[in-house]
């Protein structure tokens, strides 16, 4: 199987602390924020690798990304994929779901022909859940999101599990198709030295947009439909009336407040 | 078309095998409350195959249209079919903003149909404004909840949002005004791309957590499942439900139907006792207008204390117990 896996690099939540929100500009300062594989993309790439140790074949990384996420690539061949495929252009900055799947779309006409395309639900940054469904609209292709099995017994359709409300569907896809990943899926494997050495070799291919014969109008700002009119941290106004003394006091006063509310 | 659409504002009607999504009610209500100052109708629309029944319940909520789109294509949900039967309606009537549940089908459908229009969604969303000029801004959450952002979709319409399940009350069921439209879904079937084998649901375990009066939440601070007992005591004693933050439902300390907030359930308790938990606007959205909220945590500096009524700083292994045995002795 051919698999392509859509992979995000994303700062690194454990540094979040360090976000701040420039009060002029309206946007986040991510300095000292150091990036890697948003998780459940992670997740997405552990399943192709899978799937390919299951039934032969390639898995292909696909990312849009600055230079500087390189290392990030690594860490993905490091686990396994094949080869990797970064979009560096400062034209596709400012791009929206819409237009980043666009973007992508265009990217994965040009790698060519393909089984399976991966991706992770959701970031854990932008988190809006949108870009795999997008790009399968683009490319005309079926997709599924919130999955959390997938049988394949090729030639033939696969059989995938979709997470909904209270329970899952089981459903019947052919490829090629989009396929989304939850959190259910699987637990990525550790990469080994030996993994990190044999990932130097691999090939990290940079494309800009002109390689991908996009229309203008389509990228970027200029592309994307939505805009943040705002972004603002929540309100901490308020601040709590704390209680004083020992656990035990505290405890005491807690329950005299709920007694007088009729809660005890 | 037969009957021209008069409505700006359309609120996609969610169903299963007939079974209607509390959240499009929920959004027909908060359509009719944005669209008022403007004076604009509002339509719901409503897919799926034998859904009629439906209808009913759909009109008392208060619309003044019910697009109806049956064909038995539309059967079981499939993303393909059914962004293409709305696109077909949505094109040529031109509605200002289109709403969605931001459900598991939702934001699937979602999207793909904001894809196929070439048009602006924005997801998850925790509030929506309308401006005297029919712009939509809309509150979506980001980077885990530190930050906000109100988003516009200025250039291309409908304007979309997928809208989280339990911000908004259902409208009380009152005389049908609306009409019924019947639109042609106008699909194929090699449209439908995928077929559904199997609908596996879990046994509906209630939590009663949606409907509890008291809700006592535990998170990552509680540190295994050795402690998360005395949470269940606390509820118990004050008649209540048991909830949680994310990483406790990762680890396994708590079920998954317990986990509050986004991607999971929205509480509306009188009385909130947070445990060891930070306070991250992930957990918070799912806490609507708590008449009471209490705070216990060992970091003075956690969010939480920003947000509560009420705050007890210190080890919960200590407060806890003493609170239930204080709570007992009345």
């Amino acid at each position: 199987m051919r698999l392509i896996v859509c992979l995000k690099p994303v700062p690194d939540p454990k540094h979040w602390n360090k976000l701040r929100l420039d009060p002029e500009t309206k946007t986040l300062v991510r300095a000292g924020v150091p990036a890697v594989i948003n998780p459940l993309d992670k997740k997405a790439l552990e399943a192709s690798l899978r799937l390919r140790e299951a039934h032969g074949g390639e898995v292909i990384i696909l990312s849009m990304a600055p230079p500087e996420a390189a290392p990030v690539l690594r860490e993905a061949l490091a686990m396994g994929a094949d080869r990797a495929v970064v979009l560096s252009d400062r034209a596709a900055a400012g791009s929206d779901t819409l237009a980043t799947a666009h973007i992508l779309a265009g990217a994965v006409r040009k790698i060519g022909d393909f089984d399976l395309i991966l991706c992770g639900d959701e970031t854990i940054d932008g988190g809006t859940a949108q870009v795999s469904a997008q790009l399968a609209e683009f490319l005309d292709l079926p997709n599924l999101m919130h999955v959390s099995d997938i049988q394949a017994g090729p030639p033939g359709p696969l059989l995938v599990r979709s997470l909904i409300e209270q329970g899952s569907l089981l459903v019947e896809i052919a490829p090629p198709a989009v396929l989304s990943v939850a959190k259910e899926i699987n637990e990525p494997r550790y990469v080994t030295l030996m993994n990190i050495l044999q990932a130097e070799q691999k090939e990290i291919a940079v494309w800009s947009l002109a390689d991908l014969c996009l229309s203008e109008p389509c990228i970027g700002l200029q592309g994307s439909p939505t805009q943040m009119a705002d972004l603002f941290a929540p309100q901490r106004t308020k601040r709590a009336e704390m209680l004083a003394g020992e656990p035990r006091e505290m405890a005491r006063q807690l329950a005299d407040r709920l007694h007088r509310l009729g809660y005890c | 078309m037969a009957e021209a659409i008069a409505s700006k504002i359309w609120v996609f009607v969610e169903q299963r095998q007939g079974r209607l999504a509390e959240v499009s009610l929920e959004l027909i209500g908060k359509a009719l409350a944005l669209a008022e100052p403007l004076g604009w109708p509002v339509a719901a629309v409503l897919l799926g195959h034998q859904v009629e029944p439906l209808v009913e319940r759909v009109l008392a909520a208060g619309p003044a249209e019910v697009l109806l789109i049956e064909d038995p294509l539309l059967a079981d949900y499939c993303n393909q079919t059914y962004a293409k039967a709305l696109a077909g309606v949505v094109v040529p009537a031109r509605p200002e903003v289109f709403l969605l549940g931001a459900t598991a089908l939702g934001a699937d459908l979602g999207p793909r149909l904001a894809a196929r229009l070439r048009t602006g969604l924005s997801a998850h969303c925790l509030d929506l404004e309308l401006t005297p000029q029919g712009e939509l801004l809309a509150v979506v959450p980001g980077w885990g909840g530190n930050f906000l952002a109100r988003i516009s979709c200025p250039k291309t319409r409908p304007q979309m949002a997928t809208v989280r399940p339990g911000l908004f009350p259902v409208p009380q069921a009152g005389p049908a005004k609306g009409r019924v439209i019947r639109l042609a879904a106008g699909l194929d079937p090699a449209d439908l791309t995928y077929r559904i084998k199997a609908v596996e649901r879990e046994e509906v375990r209630d939590s009663g957590l949606e409907t509890a009066e008291v809700v006592v939440a535990g998170g990552w601070g509680i540190g295994g499942p050795e402690d998360w007992g005395c949470l269940e005591e606390l509820a118990a004693a004050l008649g209540g439900a048991v909830g949680a933050t994310r990483p406790p439902v990762d680890e396994g300390w708590a079920k998954e139907h317990q986990l509050i907030g986004t991607s999971g359930r929205t509480v509306k308790p009188k009385l909130y006792i947070g445990v060891a938990l930070s306070g991250h606007l992930h957990h918070l959205v799912g806490l609507k207008n708590p008449g009471l909220s209490v705070a216990i945590n060992q970091d003075p500096q956690a969010p939480i204390f920003e947000q509560a009524d009420l705050g007890l700083v210190g080890d919960f292994r200590e407060i806890v117990p003493a609170l239930i045995e204080a709570i007992k002795s009345y």
